[in-house]
């Protein structure tokens, strides 16, 4: 990924990201984490870097690299 | 825009899901590394939740008794007046345990930042009521939901507000434009801390999807429309700098 | 030159030669007049002194300042000393030095004013939750509250644990003329524990519970106590090598205990006295000191007998122990004669 980077191993599936991100780029994979969680994916052809997910998060599952 | 999350957290792994305090901890350590005080900043935490910060953040960090962060945050800034000393504890510790605590250390205008994390409930202890808890609310010691003729509902904000001290606003963990709030207000606490204006707290709204029974989204849209009825969000006190 | 100077004061005065910056505590009989000394005191030599709005408040801002480096001191008595146990419990957890000091006032509850010995459990049995002790001084005179405070403080940062001082009323309220300490320079930044700030790359020092941090938790605390009782106790023994009848009393009971001894002596009675300065760990090896001894009787001002247990754990059980003591009022002298003479009577033939 070039816009977005994921530290998956972090996310607890709050779904706070997919609820904010204003260009609906975040979705759960439906895909259930070791630890028990829905985790997320972002689409970053939709992506448009600006920030909302990295502020919104409560585990630091992202950062935004452009 | 490039954003990367603050190197003096490491972690947020022992929060529940939609849990306010991971986002809050993180507030705490872009602030410390804007402000350029990462090395010097001194971190009190209380019990319970508050006190996994202790093994995520890189501050020298003290984990106080419940509802003493404050009286230990002002001991700490007495000894080492040139390191900003942040106390953050929950709205159990700050506004039941410990009281007496704030309101005497706002009374003597103690040069510290204080981070209250308002959830309207005990979170670690599993959900039990609190003087924060709305009225009707549901949790494990009001399952009829809060009797507001046998318990009030405190909004300590309104009592600290005819104080004099240099800084007090209240803040919500929840969306984007909180998100920014918040950060905006405890950058402004702790700036108020290098100048030596004194006494600062932030109350920041935040999610307990755990104890509220409810999904995460739906607990952050709870705080956004039910708690700020009883807990109104803004700035009351920003005293004049002396510097 | 000895100065005139009351007990509480001297406390006060001494803590400051010692080095000691910060005071944070609350008003009650019969300690105030530390706080009252200290309240200007600490302002002449640029430390710090804060009303509390509670004991509770008292104690853990102490524990604030001892975290960054400081040499902190609160006091209290009676109900309060009772609330300075929340954070002395945590100062034993987190490992931090600090010193409390607690004028012992009589009774129960509320109690009074009057001096008192009944914080003697409390004292030396970790008054607080969990699973501790604390060292514990008790000081007999207004010169031995100047010499120790700065022992005090100096066991306080070497085995880092916090220590009380058991001084009452009578010690607390009287005034002596004294030899004051000279001064100690105390450097916050001396251990590198203390709360100061965390470079980049460096790890953060954290204060807490040290069940938290120490795999060795349990070996750790464990060889600390055993540490402190095998190196730490102080007594003084006066006349007991030959003594049939051995006192034990600390504090302003020994005063009286003392004074009984050299008028049973003068009588040809032959009565001594140990008078532990170290309520914890309580001076055992004193009472291995004793071959004469036919029978001890502890003085104390207090109900229960407070002292009795550490004292037959001391020789044994091997020899009977009585016990003499006083609510308001001190001991004394002639009724301790008496007492210890009839005790020798039923014990000694």
């Amino acid at each position: 990924m070039n816009k977005v980077k994921l530290e998956i191993d972090r996310c607890k599936g709050c779904g706070y990201c997919v609820a904010e991100c204003p260009k609906k780029a975040i979705s759960f994979t439906g895909n259930i984490s070791a630890k028990g969680y829905d985790t997320i994916t972002v689409n970053e052809d939709l992506c448009v870097c600006c920030g909302s997910c990295y502020r919104v998060c409560p585990d630091g599952v992202f950062e935004i690299l452009q | 825009m490039k954003l990367k999350r603050p190197e003096s957290v490491f972690s947020s792994a022992g929060f529940c899901p939609g849990c306010g305090h991971g986002l809050a901890s993180r507030l705490v350590g872009e602030v410390a590394e804007e402000l350029g005080i990462a090395e010097q900043l001194i971190t009190v935490v209380d019990v319970a939740c508050c006190s996994f910060n202790i093994d995520y953040w890189n501050f020298d960090t003290i984990m106080a008794a419940h509802g003493r962060d404050i009286p230990t945050a002002v001991g700490v800034k007495h000894i080492r007046p040139n390191n900003p000393v942040l106390a953050y504890m929950g709205d159990g510790a700050a506004y039941s345990i410990g009281m007496a605590e704030t309101i005497h250390a706002a009374l003597r205008n103690d040069n510290i930042c204080v981070v209250v994390i308002n959830n309207s409930v005990f979170g670690m202890t599993g959900g039990q009521m609190a003087p924060t808890t709305l009225p009707g609310q549901k949790t494990a010691t009001s399952p009829m939901g809060k009797d507001p003729s046998r318990y009030g509902t405190l909004s300590a904000v309104e009592l600290l507000k005819g104080m004099d001290i240099a800084y007090l606003a209240r803040g919500e963990l929840v969306g984007v434009a909180g998100m920014n709030k918040a950060k905006a207000m405890l950058k402004k606490a702790m700036q108020h801390q290098l100048n030596g204006d004194g006494f600062s707290l932030v109350e920041l709204l935040s999610p307990c999807p755990t104890n509220l029974n409810l999904p995460p989204v739906e607990a952050k849209t709870y705080v956004h429309e039910e708690m700020t009825k009883f807990y109104p969000v803004g700035e009351f006190i920003d005293k004049e700098g002396k510097n | 030159m000895k100065e005139l100077m009351k007990g509480n004061e001297a406390l006060a005065e001494a803590a400051i030669r010692a080095g000691c910056r910060f005071y944070s505590g609350y008003p009650i009989t019969p300690q105030t007049e530390i706080l009252e000394y200290l309240s200007w005191r600490m302002d002449e030599v640029g430390g710090t002194f804060v009303q509390t709005e509670s004991e509770l408040a008292g104690i853990n801002m102490l524990l604030g300042a001892a975290a960054a480096g400081a040499r902190a001191l609160t006091s209290s008595a009676g109900p309060g000393f009772s609330l300075n146990q929340e954070g002395i419990s945590y100062l034993v957890a987190a490992d931090l030095p600090a010193v409390i000091i607690d004028v012992m006032r009589i009774g129960t509850g509320l109690g009074d004013i009057a001096q008192g010995q009944g914080d003697y459990w409390q004292m030396t049995r970790g008054g607080g939750h969990g699973d501790y002790r604390t060292i514990v001084l008790a000081p007999a005179s207004v010169q031995e509250n100047c010499d120790m405070m700065a022992v005090a403080f100096d066991l306080a940062e070497k085995y880092r644990h916090p220590v009380l001082i058991a001084s009452d009323a009578a010690i607390g309220q009287m005034v002596e003329g004294v030899n004051l300490p000279e001064f100690h320079e105390h450097d916050i930044d001396q251990y590198d524990w203390s709360v100061k700030g965390c470079k980049a790359g460096t790890a953060p020092r954290k204060i807490q519970n040290t069940y938290y941090t120490r795999p060795d938790y349990e070996t750790y605390l464990r060889d600390k106590y055993a540490a402190i009782e095998a190196t730490e106790q102080r007594w003084e023994s006066y006349r007991a090598e030959d003594a049939e009848v051995v006192l034990v009393a600390y504090g302003i009971s020994s005063r009286v205990s003392k004074e009984a001894v050299n008028i049973a002596r003068a009588q040809g009675f032959k009565l001594g006295l140990i008078r532990p300065i170290t309520l914890w760990p309580f001076p055992e090896k004193a009472f291995e000191q004793i071959p004469c001894a036919k029978a001890l009787m502890t003085v104390e001002i207090n109900i229960l007998g407070q002292m009795v247990d550490d004292v037959k754990l001391a020789v044994k059980n091997r020899l009977p122990v009585d016990f003499y003591g006083t609510f308001f009022g001190l001991p004394e002298s002639d009724v301790i004669v008496e007492r210890a003479k009839a005790l020798l009577e039923k014990e000694g033939k």
